[in-house]
């Protein structure tokens, strides 16, 4: 019973994903305009960064100057997951270790 | 649970390979593909070889957690004054980048072969995030291998 039940919703996601992928829908609300893989719809940003990343950071690698750069915050906020990840892991394990004792 | 011999001399003799190639990565990160997260993360394969290669306790003296957090706690502090610093104009400013000071130098538009003392803040925010990275990943690794249980 719960192994069909799995099987059933696996073959609707599958089904929607090909649905999908067949004809994809219209993006933005524009209709009549499909997103092509490896033709973005607006190039703007990208030609910025690639064309004043390297005057403006001083950086060759534009992928560094825009992580640490123009979108310093999203790494401040990777870098402080990792210290809550191992915050959590020590407090964690720590209650392990005075379960042992 | 200590490893055999050859994995033991295997792991000393990789163990300075896979540190000078996570440096290099985390030093190179404003040239090359890679950066503070991919060379620390190197780092700390290295720290779990090593751990794992000899038991626990025998290099508890050298790999201690305390120091680990201490480097990771280090790493994110100067990660946030280094982006304090750029508070003249905002926040996460890259206040050397064409400074002419240190990591100051002018990049040529377009291809050229990459000169190392360029970037500003970069180079220092990818070591701030590397030495990060390696102590928060190193003390998750030693964490877990603290708890196994050891086979005699």
């Amino acid at each position: 019973m719960r192994n069909a039940l799995v099987a059933i919703s696996l073959l609707i996601v599958f089904a929607s994903l090909v649905y999908i992928a067949v004809n994809p829908g219209d993006f933005g609300g524009q209709t009549g305009e499909h997103l092509v893989f490896g033709e973005p719809k607006h190039t703007d940003m990208d030609d910025y960064f690639i064309h004043h990343g390297q005057n403006q950071s001083a950086a060759n690698n534009i992928v560094t100057s825009i992580v640490f750069d123009y979108r310093g915050y999203d790494t401040l906020g990777e870098a402080s997951v990792l210290f809550a990840a191992v915050l959590g892991a020590g407090l964690v394990l720590r209650a392990l270790r005075r379960d042992k004792k | 649970m200590k490893m055999s011999k050859i994995v033991r001399t295997q792991a000393n003799f990789l163990y300075p390979f896979i540190l000078i190639f996570g440096f290099y990565i985390i030093a190179h990160g404003h040239l090359t593909p890679g950066g503070g997260f991919q060379g620390g993360a190197v780092i700390a394969t290295g720290i779990a070889l090593i751990a794992v290669a000899y038991k626990y306790n025998d290099i508890k003296k050298w790999l201690k957690k305390t120091r680990l957090t201490a480097t990771e706690g280090i790493g994110l502090l100067a990660f946030i004054i280094t982006a304090i610093c750029g508070f003249g104009t905002s926040f996460f400013y890259n206040w050397l980048a064409n400074s002419g000071l240190l990591f100051g130098d002018r990049v040529p538009y377009g291809i050229n072969p990459g000169y190392l003392n360029t970037g500003g803040v970069l180079p220092i925010m990818n070591l701030a995030v590397g030495i990060e990275v390696l102590g928060g990943l190193g003390v998750i690794i030693v964490y877990m291998l603290s708890y196994v249980k050891e086979v005699k």
